[in-house]
């Protein structure tokens, strides 16, 4: 509790990091409220072929798509696919990327060669590329992205928690709880992993907005969910051939992404500077 | 006395980028109940090696033993199933007290979290045969009183003020003594047979150094808790041992009662490292030549290129051990006989 309340003190005096907390509150306040604040909440599956292309007014704040609906309510429903994309695949990462980064940094030999290698593997190729061959493997659907996203991004997390887990064992402590007996299950649980949750998070945090960023190219190129989900990527792909006449239609989706994946990036960057070890250790705790 | 720890024959090699490292090569090692045992060499010698071989916690991937035994109550924990080493002897039977008190333990947790750790899997009031704890399993209340108890009693005994306060503190918040105390006082918990204590004072004020030796001695002659202590210093093997083993290059040269090594040295290479502590003269004698490759170690006696005895014999043959009174064995084919005069 009060490391949580430690570092989000410290984030408020830091203000990119601080702008960056706003824009993922806005985001995940929209996901959240999206039947509230969405003017047109049924518009998201409703066609309104007379309403097609309305420029912004008072009735359609962003204006109005292809299918005469609702640009503002598709984009506050959108924010839900986006933040459930970023959060399972990050998860499922997470979920694989870092006990494979623990027992290949814990062991020493054939297995932690093998499991490293395997994740160059995956580093080796630019993760939009691999994300694409799989998801187009697999076909169009919500699923598939996930699992392209998750497959391709755990690789990261394996590579900082092998090399902050090699770093770890050097240091007097771990080396004598190992001197008394522990076993190395309770050492990695008690000792390591907490020790390594700072990195971890800052790249979680990187990594959301990283992944969002991928899935919209996913979903520009076709690979996404099928429409009419309201996805972002689709969103601008669909909007392209009304440019620059219908500016509203892609400038919406796009900003949105924008500001989304900057937040990610801002907040990842204040969180690094807050847990940081070297900057941790300042007299921050008694001032 | 009766015997706790034997070694014998212990052969370790590093891997280096020149080829294997001969860190250890083939030594004996003797440490009875109650004894407090002064393991002394120049750094690079291989003491932090012996004690982490003991231990069992050689950096894996780097270092392979070769041969020989580690004995303990009988057992040889070299061949013994590791999990029951890992789980009976490692921080029960055989504790730890580590060189650099400041890293020592994990910065993020309070010490008292750290110590009842430590006794959830250690605690002397574990009982024999017991289903061991596991990570998320429960702590037995009855038990973890018992424990909190003996943590403060033990905190107390190591002069840790106001011991309840102390456990809820971090790491950062004691000084470097006062952890060194706090390590003395976990390595002590589990009621070990022995403790394996590396340096434990190096990086501390001398000032400190005698306190903290002072105290180690007398909680463990109180216990009855035998003690390795390694260290490079001569003057603190004098204070605290009763017996000193002096090691060069990976090989023991001479073990003796802490009276005679100090008084009757009968290794060349023993009496070349008390002459050079310096006198009251303020004169400083270094060895000559300088210390050898572990790669490309010397044949037989590793000493002999260094040595103003050694012959023909030296060169091929390592000296077997002989024994010149009780307790005190020497491993050279011309052992020096003549009182060492100044002694330390």
């Amino acid at each position: 509790m009060t490391a949580a309340w430690f570092v989000l003190s410290r984030l408020g005096r830091d203000r990119s990091a601080l702008i960056g907390l706003v824009l993922i509150a806005l985001l995940v306040l929209s996901a959240l409220l999206a039947p509230l604040l969405a003017t047109h909440p049924d518009d998201v599956f409703e066609l309104h072929p007379s309403e097609r292309l309305r420029a912004p007014s008072g009735a359609h704040w962003l204006g109005t798509d292809r299918m005469g609906a609702d640009v503002y309510s598709r984009l506050l429903f959108g924010a839900r696919i986006t933040i459930l994309i970023g959060l399972i695949a990050v998860g499922a990462s997470l979920v694989i990327g870092v006990p494979i980064g623990l027992v290949a940094g814990y062991h020493h030999g054939w297995l932690s060669d093998a499991l490293m290698r395997v994740s160059d593997i995956f580093l080796a190729v630019p993760q939009v590329v691999l994300a694409i061959a799989i998801a187009q493997t697999l076909g169009p659907s919500l699923p598939n992205v996930i699992l392209a996203l998750s497959v391709t991004y755990w690789p990261w997390f394996a590579r900082v928690v092998y090399a902050e887990t090699r770093t770890l064992q050097k240091e007097v402590f771990v080396e004598s709880t190992a001197a008394l007996g522990a076993s190395p299950w309770r050492l990695t649980v008690l000792h390591v992993l907490p020790n390594i949750a700072s990195p971890i998070i800052v790249r979680a945090s990187i990594g959301m907005g990283f992944t969002i960023l991928t899935a919209a190219a996913l979903g520009f190129l076709g690979l996404g969910p099928p429409p009419p989900t309201p996805e972002w990527g689709r969103t601008i792909a669909e909007s392209r051939e009304f440019l620059p006449d219908a500016w509203w239609y892609a400038a919406a989706p796009g900003l949105a992404i924008f500001l989304t994946v900057m937040g990610f990036n801002l907040l990842g960057d204040g969180l690094r500077d807050v847990l940081d070890p070297r900057l941790r250790r300042s007299p921050a705790r008694d001032g | 006395m009766a015997e706790l720890l034997r070694i014998r024959g212990l052969r370790v090699d590093y891997a280096t980028d020149y080829g294997p490292a001969q860190v250890l090569d083939g030594i004996n090692l003797d440490v009875a109940r109650g004894e407090v045992v002064g393991l002394v060499g120049e750094s690079g010698c291989g003491k932090t090696t012996l004690a982490r071989a003991i231990l069992g916690i050689l950096p894996a991937g780097a270092a392979r033993i070769r041969g020989g035994e580690v004995r303990f109550r009988g057992d040889d924990l070299l061949t013994r199933d590791p999990a029951a080493v890992n789980e009976h002897v490692r921080g029960r039977a055989i504790t730890f007290i580590p060189q650099d008190p400041f890293t020592s333990f994990s910065p993020l947790f309070p010490i008292g979290t750290q110590i009842m750790d430590l006794m959830k899997w250690k605690s002397p009031r574990v009982r024999n045969g017991a289903r061991p704890a596991s990570l998320f399993g429960r702590y037995p209340r009855a038990r973890q009183r018992a424990d909190r108890e003996a943590v403060l009693d033990t905190l107390r005994a190591v002069q840790i003020p106001e011991p309840a306060r102390a456990l809820r503190r971090l790491p950062h918040e004691f000084s470097g003594g006062q952890r060194q105390r706090l390590m003395i006082a976990m390595a002590l918990l589990p009621q070990p047979d022995l403790i394996i204590a590396d340096e434990p004072t190096t990086a501390l004020d001398v000032t400190i150094q005698a306190q903290i030796l002072r105290l180690l001695r007398a909680l463990v002659k109180e216990r009855g808790v035998s003690v390795l202590f390694t260290t490079h210093d001569l003057g603190t093997a004098h204070e605290l041992c009763d017996r000193v083993v002096v090691m060069y290059a990976g090989q023991e040269m001479e073990a003796a009662p802490t009276d005679a090594f100090f008084g009757r040295p009968a290794h060349p290479y023993t009496r070349s490292l008390l002459a050079s502590v310096p006198g009251p003269d303020g004169l400083i004698r270094d060895i000559p030549g300088e210390v050898p490759s572990l790669v490309s170690p010397p044949s037989g006696c590793r000493f002999h290129p260094r040595c103003d005895y050694a012959t023909a014999e030296c060169r091929v043959e390592r000296p077997a051990p002989r024994a010149l009174a009780d307790g005190h064995a020497v491993r050279c084919h011309h052992p020096v006989e003549t009182p060492a005069g100044a002694g330390a």
